[in-house]
């Protein structure tokens, strides 16, 4: 070995020593931010009693997915409660939903901007490469040293973590939005704005879907590493589990954390699809038909009738 | 507009080129395109019809050279100008459709006006209107994935009608249907244009859709425009080898017109020249029948040679007693797909008569046929064009010169 070294490390040691001094202000606003965020979805998650929250969430289920997606996330729900991890469980859930909405929209502006100029998208190939594949606990080290202990540091680290994927597929959905659709938003003198609102967004939301479907699972799998600096939730039992070889706790929380996973992906991905009663709330779909159909009646009232009969024949 | 009035340009073209790298797709194109005609620029994937089109509604900046849109140059244009241009001026039909899949029909069809910031009552009651024009009354609330390809192209021409803009760019707009429906859309739009009086420029690839759109036709090729003209100019004197090679395969019968085949009418008297001249010409020309012109060239009628006999062996002298009405005759503009029934009909050459119904030309069955198999009538030593006379020559000579005869026919 030689004593050739390049004390690159050192070099970000001092950057974010730097960092910490010249910008305390504004991780004090993000941490405020986040904590306060995360202390209102957490009471919406924990304060109800149980058998509230299940109701609630199984018939979120049952609209997105049918009444078999429903039953199972009683059952899965259910056995978080009996493994005695409910509390946690509701704590990672609200960590998960903070992080996610966050990341998600720092993902969908970023991926909008890359899919619209090439530049923006070379700058960002190599920044989300190093997020993505950066081992998940180095993320927690200047976290913990810019948040301190607690939730921030957790839900921060998660969210540079989860929003590689959204970026990306929020990207790749603009871009593969069929070239003549776009062609003809410009022939008929609409707006880059408009282009994006009414057409490009629209067409590329499975994309975008799928898009916040992998930043929730990104996020609930750092969430548990989080538990390291003390953001609590289900985290913190397989910390704690790692710590004293407990099998028992380590497989209980496990589960519980691979329930809230099964739940959440299925749930987001039937949003994505569009096919769902939710998928098409979200569509605006129902929405912008009622709205017509009315604004028909309006012009011509007389002929309205008539035109219904048209159509159901 | 009348039909008198000077033909009216509506969008210019000058110099046009566009480059893209190394590439040059267009290449120093200029054209002028008058109000209320089918352009139709006609050229193979990559002759850079397609990058030609994007360029007069500006979605592609020009390389050099400019576009004028009624007058407007809009090269150049700053983008919110040009977007107005687009709204007002020039609205764009695509070959794959290009409809807003999560809209319905009604609101495809109104987006165009949406755009041009029409309140919603309003757009929906144009949009409803322009839905039945374009034959998908009833269809208002489908999406368009519950269409077939030829109603989802009904649908993206009802939304460039609806913008209600002078100028229609069609780039390929029927090439993505199957040839049943591309025809039917084809005579649609025919019918369409004559009754809206639209501006339609129209690329495609297809010589035959080309022939039966245009009013003029641009041919292109590597990115330059090889020649200009209506599609019988274009069929008749093909400007170069390509064009030519280009145009051979085209289904001539429903291009060329009785105008363009059409032989100048040697067997002709007139009604006041008498049986004697009649009977001398057909003599000449050894044909079975002669047109009459009565004053000013007008069509009479035709005489055969039995009854021309018969008339100056009786020593009549009055052609209108044997005249026939029976003749068949065209207009000029009649495409010859249509004279062949005629032809068959009847044995005689087919008249044709100009609006003020005097006889400009004859087609005889040998020069329809000729023409439809793109060869000349005068291959042979002996002219066929005539209708073979059913009496002999020496009949006709004999009639001729009977001294008992002489002077009866005038």
């Amino acid at each position: 070995m030689n004593d050739f070294r390049i004390p690159l490390g050192r070099w970000v040691e001092d950057i974010i020593d730097f960092i910490t001094d010249t910008f305390g202000f504004l991780f004090d606003f993000v941490a405020t931010v986040v904590s306060g965020a995360y202390e209102i979805v957490d009471a919406v998650f924990s304060t109800p009693p149980f058998w509230a929250v299940i109701i609630v969430l199984a018939a979120l289920g049952f609209a997105a997915r049918g009444w078999k997606f429903a039953i199972g996330t009683v059952l899965g729900l259910t056995l978080i409660l009996g493994v005695d991890q409910w509390d946690n469980a509701m704590d990672t859930l609200a960590l998960v939903l903070v992080a996610s909405v966050i990341a998600i929209l720092i993902a969908i502006p970023l991926g909008i901007a890359a899919a619209k100029s090439r530049a923006t998208s070379n700058l960002l190939r190599p920044v989300l490469d190093l997020t993505q594949t950066m081992p998940a606990f180095v993320y927690l080290i200047p976290a913990l040293i810019l948040f301190g202990i607690g939730v921030v540091p957790g839900v921060v680290a998660t969210i540079i973590f989860a929003v590689a994927p959204g970026v990306r597929l929020t990207e790749l959905g603009i871009r593969g939005v069929d070239t003549e659709v776009v062609e003809a938003g410009q022939a008929f003198g609409a707006s880059p704005w408009r282009i994006l609102r009414q057409i490009q967004l629209p067409l590329a939301m499975p994309s975008i879907m799928a898009g916040v479907n992998q930043v929730i699972m990104l996020s609930l799998s750092m969430v548990v590493i989080a538990g390291m600096v003390g953001a609590g939730g289900l985290g913190q039992p397989v910390v704690a589990s790692l710590n004293r070889i407990d099998v028992a706790l380590g497989f209980e929380a496990g589960l519980s954390v691979v329930i809230l996973a099964i739940f959440l992906d299925r749930l987001t991905a039937a949003l994505g699809g569009g096919d769902t009663p939710l998928g098409r709330v979200l569509g605006r779909r129902g929405a912008a038909r009622l709205e017509r159909e009315s604004a028909a009646k309006a012009a011509n009232p007389g002929q309205a009738p008539a035109e219904r009969e048209l159509v159901d024949a | 507009m009348s039909d008198i009035s000077p033909p009216q340009t509506i969008l210019t073209a000058d110099g046009l080129g566009k480059t893209f790298g190394k590439t040059h797709a267009v290449v120093d194109a200029s054209f002028e395109v008058n109000r209320g005609e089918i352009f139709v620029v006609m050229g193979l994937s990559g002759s850079g019809k397609s990058t030609l089109i994007r360029m007069l509604n500006g979605l592609l900046e020009p390389s050099s050279g400019s576009v004028s849109v009624a007058g407007t140059k809009i090269s150049g244009l700053p983008a919110a100008k040009l977007r107005e241009v687009r709204k007002r001026s020039v609205s764009m039909v695509f070959q794959h459709f290009a409809l807003l899949p999560h809209r319905t029909v009604i609101d495809n069809v109104a987006y165009g006006l949406e755009i041009q910031g029409v309140a919603k009552a309003e757009r929906l009651e144009r949009a409803n209107t322009i839905i039945r024009l374009v034959g998908l009354d009833g269809r208002q609330n489908s999406l368009p994935s519950q269409l077939s390809g030829g109603m989802q192209q009904r649908v993206g021409l009802g939304r460039a009608l609806a913008s209600d803009t002078d100028i229609l760019l069609m780039d390929e707009a029927f090439s993505a249907l199957d040839p049943l429906i591309r025809r039917e859309m084809q005579e649609q739009l025919i019918e369409l244009q004559s009754e809206l009086g639209k501006t339609i420029i129209f690329i495609t690839h297809d010589l035959n859709e080309a022939m039966f759109l245009g009013d003029r036709i641009a041919v292109m090729r590597d990115g330059k425009i090889v020649q200009i003209g209506t599609p019988e100019e274009i069929l008749t004197d093909p400007a170069n080898d390509y064009v030519a090679q280009f145009v051979q395969d085209v289904d001539r019968a429903r291009v060329l017109t009785a105008a363009s085949v059409m032989e100048p009418a040697r067997s002709v008297v007139t009604v006041t020249a008498g049986p004697r001249a009649a009977l001398r010409t057909m003599r000449d020309l050894q044909s079975q029948a002669t047109f009459v012109l009565g004053r000013d060239r007008t069509f009479a009628g035709i005489v055969r040679d039995r009854d021309v006999l018969r008339q100056v062996k009786r020593g009549e002298t009055d052609l209108r007693s044997i005249l026939l009405d029976d003749a068949t005759t065209v207009t000029s503009d009649v495409v010859i797909s249509e004279l062949v029934e005629l032809s068959v009909g009847s044995d005689l050459p087919i008249a044709v008569l100009d609006d003020k119904k005097r006889l400009i030309g004859v087609i005889p069955r040998v020069t329809l046929l000729a023409a439809l198999g793109n060869v000349s009538t005068t291959t042979g030593e002996i002219p066929v064009t005539e209708t073979i006379a059913t009496i002999t020559v020496s009949e006709m000579t004999d009639t001729l010169l009977d001294p008992t005869l002489e002077g009866a026919g005038r």
